[in-house]
């Protein structure tokens, strides 16, 4: 039945498994800190849940994953955590990235834990979930969370499923360790994945040159109600690679582009599986790991249950590692495994093995000579790729070639690498060509994306352009229009203008006035008629009483509309129009007074006339005068309470300020001129005038300085944000010319002279302005204290 | 303790250039021997000198290149070039003869290109294609087997000979059975056989070279140097293509046995055709690229103006070699089939 | 004559059907638009900075397509070149200094705290990465910055900056092995030589 296919290429590199078999599994003690990297997969980071100087219990959830390909992480033991930051961390890069890091308290005590007893009567998603939080991650190769692949969607049918126990590579024994030791643990994880994706074939794959693990695997499989095949698979080296596993079980090929459960495979580490026992049965997190120690190096290398996030230094100072003699930290394995450059870095879900390598069992790599395309690394290539036309277009940047040549397929397993007789470091060029391939693709979608962006602006601006130009032709149209159409602009706009009451308010009155005037008219021809007995006076007199009701009608209507607009509360009363009415009706009192003078010295009929109409004119103008001043006393009560705007109070006031000294100053003027020229008369009507001006002037001054005094601290605010910009303005301004001039110098300009002369104003005005700051700093100091 | 940081993997497979080439070298020795015992001193000498002179081409442009000279010495690929060279030609070969081929092969064909690996033809056939073209006399005149001319020359008179320090005797000089073949005007073959004397000696003679070829190129075999793609095409298609016309002509073409047998036939292709910098890449196009040399060799051995072939049918098919690795690559993990052709 | 004749009637005959089959081809071979343009726009790197003296890259495309020179593109640098060359049949050239020199990848930084809010900025981003409004803080979305520099100079306050972007633990990728390097370490005597022509 268990037929074993096989895979083309490969290798077999000297296994070094026995020096670290020679001790059983040991536990490893506590370090004095654990650092906990956010990202110890593939996928997003998880995003911390806990600050520092929290405490934490052991197996207490201290991070959520930070997207769907992203894991949970938990506290390895209890302790505080005392720090979150960048620190080194295990990737072939020497980077830092973000981490937790926990200082054990040695108590070791444990958060609830909460398993499922029986998971075959629980629901899928219950199972799958409780993986989830136990933040499960592939500890074989690149950290997949392992929930999503064991529940999968419905469309991923799943037939077979695969127990990977292989670990071909060289010195790594964690896997045999593991399985030595927890064969139940991992054929108990076996049974809880059937139960999730329940497969038609469930199958081990064990490497011939750990018969002890495939023998307890076996044991501990007959004893599981399952029908679980180990099947003991010749030793080659990649076959633990994922694909190839499948390939060397099933005979079947993973697409490319595509994944193991896309054709029905799921593979997974016995590591994991053995977490995955725990984690359903014990609800216990992935907090700890069995990691390999080996190397010339090491004193004691052996097998270590690790916990997570203890730094590498601490492990190899348990095997009695000798700092002289270590000359390559290997972090995984010989084949694949990256380098570390520092022992600070702490060990992660997917650690499985450490090699302490000395200078004589790993020796620098050999000058890379010419490649004399040999073929060996073809011939190993366990992907049946071309490694030396891949290298020639990696080395040439040939990346669209290498891509053609399939680059993407290689799993980096290192074969190509091992057998080559040059030294070349393909697996290098490799992942190099692959890199910047990536870039290209990365920079390219970014590319597109800028020019769509950059498309997208060019047709917005034209189109606000157009608009413009479309808005201005309208204009311009309308201008013309209405030039066109002044003779009836009543009528055009009475419509539009109806919604305005005080637009309404004026039509009625032109109305109103129109009628009179037309009324008068109408009366004139009347009498004119009467007088001469010539034409119709009886429809003259008909027409006079039409005119005559109409004019009652509209100015009915405008007293109604008039004293509607002051009834209208929402409407202040008008104090510029207010104003304006007072200093019409004052101009008028003057004015009949002045011809009222005149014509009492002609000795004029029409001065009785103007006598009569001066007093109502008075009258009149008193009574605008009053209103006004009730106006304002009204607003300013209104103003007073209404604080929100107090700037803008403080604006009216210094421009009434304003107003009022310069009325002073030509009144003053008017004076002196009358005093010059000794006319008496004058004198007596401009010197009350003055006076009272400049009271008026005073007020305003203090008015104003009270505002000011009053004003609170915002605007200050507003006020150093302008000057504070206005300084930096002038700084760059200063800056900018400086450097001009420095070019306008170094090329010999002509223009240099009149660049220092612009720039000594420049440096007065920068110096203004940054004292007007300094002054204004305080004071605004003072007022936020205030 | 500073530690290194490097890309995997981190072990290799202990060998290098220089080790392959030498295994190379080592397996032409039986080859050598039996020419040595067949056929005199002559192409020891040869190969000697062709060496010496290989180094000192190769230490020369490699110093012009200015390049680390002693590094790219040590990968004995000039060495192999000079073995194959000195083994492909005629035991007398007049020193300066050697030289010119030895310049054109290192300088030319090799160096020019680049070096090691870079170069499209064989350095040691270009250099032999050269000399047969321009001293076609020279390149002729084979030596008799020791057997037949009844004394072995001995080591001095042979230098001497090689080094024009006395002319060449007549006695020296012994067509090929190749040659003869060629030569053999209007006769049948039984008449050939029978009338030319000497034919057979030469003939066993050159059976043996053959055989002790045929023990090298095992043994590289056996050391997975090469894999067995190209000289299996090559005999196979010499066999089958000799078989054919043979069995439809017996008088007028050799035997097959005789094709694989005489001339270049098993130095080529274990030795000059396996070149791996000028030979295809893929297994695939391993097995086409033999297939081809094995056809033309026959082709130009029958019909053709020289007596041998291997050294034109193996330029030629180099020269096909980009198009055939771009057609013959093989179907990678995970996909349906292979690309074919030239893109990206 | 008749020799005459026949030879006329064969010409006209030839002609006629090489017209044809020109006027078929024509027709069933017909490129659409410009597609140069877009190829030629397709390879440069859609920064939009300006820096080649045409307002955006699609307008140097144009300028390239009617035969300008195609080392004008500081941001593509020498591989856009290339490409470039590559495409067109051309020689490549290096780049000309003219028009700025490479410089690693960079996107503009704000300093917030300098900021005065006079939207100068914003108008000068070609593909509207600046987010901000009159009197307010303006910032950049990173993603969207080409790194153009056209926000750079028109700031009043001089508060941009261009950081260039450094490699995170996803971006990063190994780097091209240096065999000239090792090969040194065999013959200190052509360190120089070698290094010169391998690096």
């Amino acid at each position: 039945m268990s037929r074993i296919w096989s895979f083309q290429g490969g290798i077999h590199p000297p296994e070094n498994k026995q020096q670290s078999l020679q001790q059983p599994l040991q536990p490893l003690s506590l370090p004095e800190r654990l650092i906990l990297p956010l990202q110890q997969n593939i996928g997003t980071p998880a995003v911390p849940r806990v600050n520092v100087g929290e405490k934490v219990l052991k197996g207490q959830c201290i991070a959520d994953p930070g997207s769907h390909v992203s894991v949970f992480h938990h506290a390895p033991t209890s302790g505080t955590v005392s720090d979150i930051g960048m620190y080194p961390v295990p990737h072939a890069s020497g980077m830092d990235a973000l981490c937790i890091v926990i200082e054990p308290d040695g108590e070791e005590r444990w958060a609830e834990l909460e398993g499922i007893e029986d998971f075959r009567a629980a629901s899928k998603k219950d199972v799958a979930e409780k993986i989830r939080v136990a933040g499960l991650a592939g500890m074989g190769g690149a950290g997949f969370p392992t929930d999503i692949k064991l529940h999968l969607s419905d469309d991923h049918i799943v037939t077979t499923l695969i127990a990977n126990g292989v670990e071909c590579e060289p010195y790594i024994t964690a896997d045999d360790t593991l399985m030595r030791a927890r064969a139940e643990e991992v054929i108990g994880g076996l049974e809880i994945a059937t139960h999730l994706i329940q497969p038609t074939h469930v199958l081990i794959g064990i490497e011939d040159n750990k018969p002890e693990a495939a023998m307890a695997i076996n044991a501990a499989a007959a004893r599981s109600p399952l029908d679980i095949e180990v099947v003991v698979v010749p030793t080659k080296y990649p076959s633990g690679g994922e694909r190839q596993l499948i390939k060397l079980l099933t005979g079947v090929e993973v697409p490319h582009g595509q994944i193991p459960a896309d054709i029905g495979i799921v593979v997974q580490n016995v590591g994991t599986l053995a977490a995955v026992y725990r984690a359903v049965h014990a609800g216990e997190p992935l907090i700890s790991r069995i990691t390999t120690l080996t190397g010339d190096a090491a004193e004691r290398p052996g097998n270590y249950e690790v916990l997570l996030g203890t730094p590498v230094s601490h492990l190899l100072d348990e095997a009695g590692v000798d700092r002289e003699r270590l000359s390559r930290l290997i972090m995984g394995g010989p084949m694949m495994g990256y380098t570390l450059d520092q022992p600070g870095v702490p060990l992660i879900k997917t650690s499985n093995c450490l090699i302490a390598g000395t200078q004589e069992e790993f020796p620098p790599a050999p000058p890379a000579q010419n490649c004399i395309r040999c073929g060996q690394c073809e011939q190993v290539c366990p992907a049946s790729l071309l490694p030396q036309q891949l290298h020639w277009f990696a080395k040439g940047r040939e990346f669209g070639k290498a891509l053609d040549y399939n680059l993407m397929d290689c799993i980096e397993c290192g074969a190509c690498a091992y057998v080559c007789p040059s030294n070349i470091p393909l697996v290098q060029y490799y992942r190099f060509a692959k890199g910047e391939i990536r870039k290209e693709q990365v920079e390219q979608r970014k590319a597109e994306q800028a020019r769509q962006r950059f498309e997208a602006r060019q047709a917005r601006l034209e189109q606000e352009k157009e608009e413009k130009a479309r808005k201005r032709r309208e204009r311009a149209e309308a201008a013309a229009r209405a030039q066109t159409s002044r003779p009836q602009p009543a009528a055009t706009n009475a419509g539009a203008q109806a919604s305005d009451p005080e637009a309404q308010l004026k039509q009625l009155k032109t109305q109103a006035a129109v009628a009179r005037t037309k009324l008068k008219k109408a009366q004139k021809a009347l009498e004119q008629a009467e007088a001469t007995g010539e034409g119709d006076s009886q429809a003259l007199a008909a027409e006079v009483a039409a005119a005559q009701a109409r004019s009652d009608a509209l100015e009915k209507q405008l007293q109604q509309a008039q004293q509607q607009a002051q009834a209208d509360p929402s409407k202040e009363p008008d104090l510029k129009a207010l104003k304006v009415a007072a200093a019409v009706a004052r101009t008028k009192v003057s004015k009949t007074e002045k011809a009222l003078t005149e014509a009492e010295q002609k000795g004029a009929p029409s001065a009785e006339k103007l006598r009569d109409s001066l007093a109502t004119l008075r009258a009149k103008a008193d009574e605008a005068q009053r209103a006004f001043e009730e106006a304002e006393r009204a607003a300013a009560s209104g103003q007073e309470e209404d604080t929100a705007s107090p700037a803008l109070d403080i604006k009216a006031l210094k421009t009434a300020a304003a107003v009022a000294r310069t009325k002073l100053k030509k009144a003053q003027r008017a004076l002196s001129d009358a005093r010059e020229t000794g006319d008496t008369e004058q004198i007596a009507e401009f010197e009350p005038q003055v006076r009272e001006l400049e009271a008026q002037a005073e007020k305003a001054a203090r008015a104003l300085a009270e505002a000011e005094a009053a004003q609170p601290a915002s605007p200050v605010e507003a006020d150093l944000k302008a000057l504070k910009s206005a300084a930096a303005i002038a700084r760059t301004k200063v800056k900018k010319t400086e450097k001009a001039l420095a070019d306008a110098r170094e090329k010999g300009l002509a223009s240099a002279d009149q660049l220092e002369t612009a720039l000594a104003g420049l440096r007065q005005k920068a110096a203004d302005a940054e004292r007007a700051l300094q002054d204004a700093q305080p004071r605004a100091g003072a007022v936020e204290d205030a | 303790m500073t530690l290194i940081h490097t890309s995997s993997p981190h072990t290799g497979r202990p060998g290098h250039v220089g080790g392959v080439m030498r295994q190379v070298i080592l397996a032409t020795l039986p080859g050598l021997a039996a020419l040595v015992w067949y056929f005199g001193w002559g192409p020891l000498v040869n190969v000697l000198w062709a060496s010496v002179l290989a180094l000192v081409f190769e230490a020369a442009v490699i110093k012009l290149r200015r390049r680390p000279v002693a590094f790219y010495l040590k990968d004995y690929s000039a060495v192999l070039t000079a073995v194959l060279l000195g083994l492909a030609l005629p035991p007398y070969t007049p020193w300066w003869v050697t030289l010119v081929g030895m310049f054109v092969a290192i300088v030319l064909a090799k160096q020019l290109y680049g070096g090691l690996g870079q170069n499209p033809f064989n350095p040691a056939m270009v250099g032999y294609a050269l000399l047969l073209i321009a001293f076609p006399v020279q390149m002729t005149q084979w030596a008799p087997p020791v057997s037949l001319s009844g004394d072995n020359p001995g080591l001095l008179a042979t230098l001497k000979v090689i080094f024009e320090l006395t002319p060449l005797p007549d006695a020296f000089t012994h067509a090929t059975p190749l040659d003869t073949f060629k030569n053999k005007g209007a006769l049948t073959q039984e008449e050939l056989w029978a009338q030319v004397a000497g034919l057979k000696d030469s003939f066993g003679a050159w059976q043996a070279v053959s055989l002790a070829y045929l023990l090298g190129g095992l043994y590289l075999l056996v050391r997975r140097i090469i894999t067995w793609h190209i000289p299996v095409a090559i005999l196979f298609a010499l066999f089958m293509v000799s078989g054919f016309f043979y069995g439809s002509d017996p008088s007028n073409f050799a035997p097959p046995l005789f094709h694989l047998t005489m001339g270049a036939t098993m130095l080529g292709a274990f030795f000059i055709a396996t070149d791996p910098a000028t030979a295809a890449t893929s297994n695939k196009g391993k097995l086409v690229y033999g297939f081809c040399i094995g056809l033309l060799i026959y082709i130009i051995r029958s019909w053709g103006n020289y007596p041998d072939a291997v050294a034109f049918a193996v330029l030629l098919m180099n020269l096909a070699v980009p198009f055939l690795d771009y057609y013959t690559r093989p179907r990678t993990y995970g996909h349906k089939k292979a690309n074919k052709g030239i893109r990206g | 004559m008749e020799s005459i004749l026949i030879a006329i009637f064969a010409l006209l005959g030839l002609a006629l059907v090489f017209g044809a089959l020109l006027g078929f081809a024509s027709i069933r071979f017909k490129v659409e638009g410009n597609p140069i343009v877009d190829q030629i726009d397709e390879l440069l790197p859609q920064t939009q900075c300006g820096q080649c003296g045409h307002p955006g890259c699609r307008p140097y495309a144009e300028a390239i397509a009617n035969g300008e020179a195609i080392n004008k593109c500081p941001p593509g640098g020498q591989s856009t070149i290339d490409a470039l060359a590559d495409l067109l049949d051309v020689e490549p050239q290096p780049l000309d200094a003219e028009h700025g020199e490479e410089k690693p990848r960079a996107v503009a930084y704000i300093r917030e705290d300098e900021c005065i809010g006079c939207t100068k900025c914003i108008q000068a981003c070609p593909v509207d990465a600046i987010l901000g409004a009159a009197k307010q803080m303006h910032t950049v979305i990173i993603s969207e910055c080409t790194g153009c520099d056209l926000c750079v100079e028109p700031c009043p306050v001089d508060c941009i900056d261009m950081i260039p972007i450094e490699p995170t633990l996803a971006s990063w990728s190994w780097s091209e092995p240096r065999p000239g390097v090792q090969i040194i370490a065999t013959d200190r005597g052509h360190r120089a030589a070698v290094t010169g022509s391998t690096t």
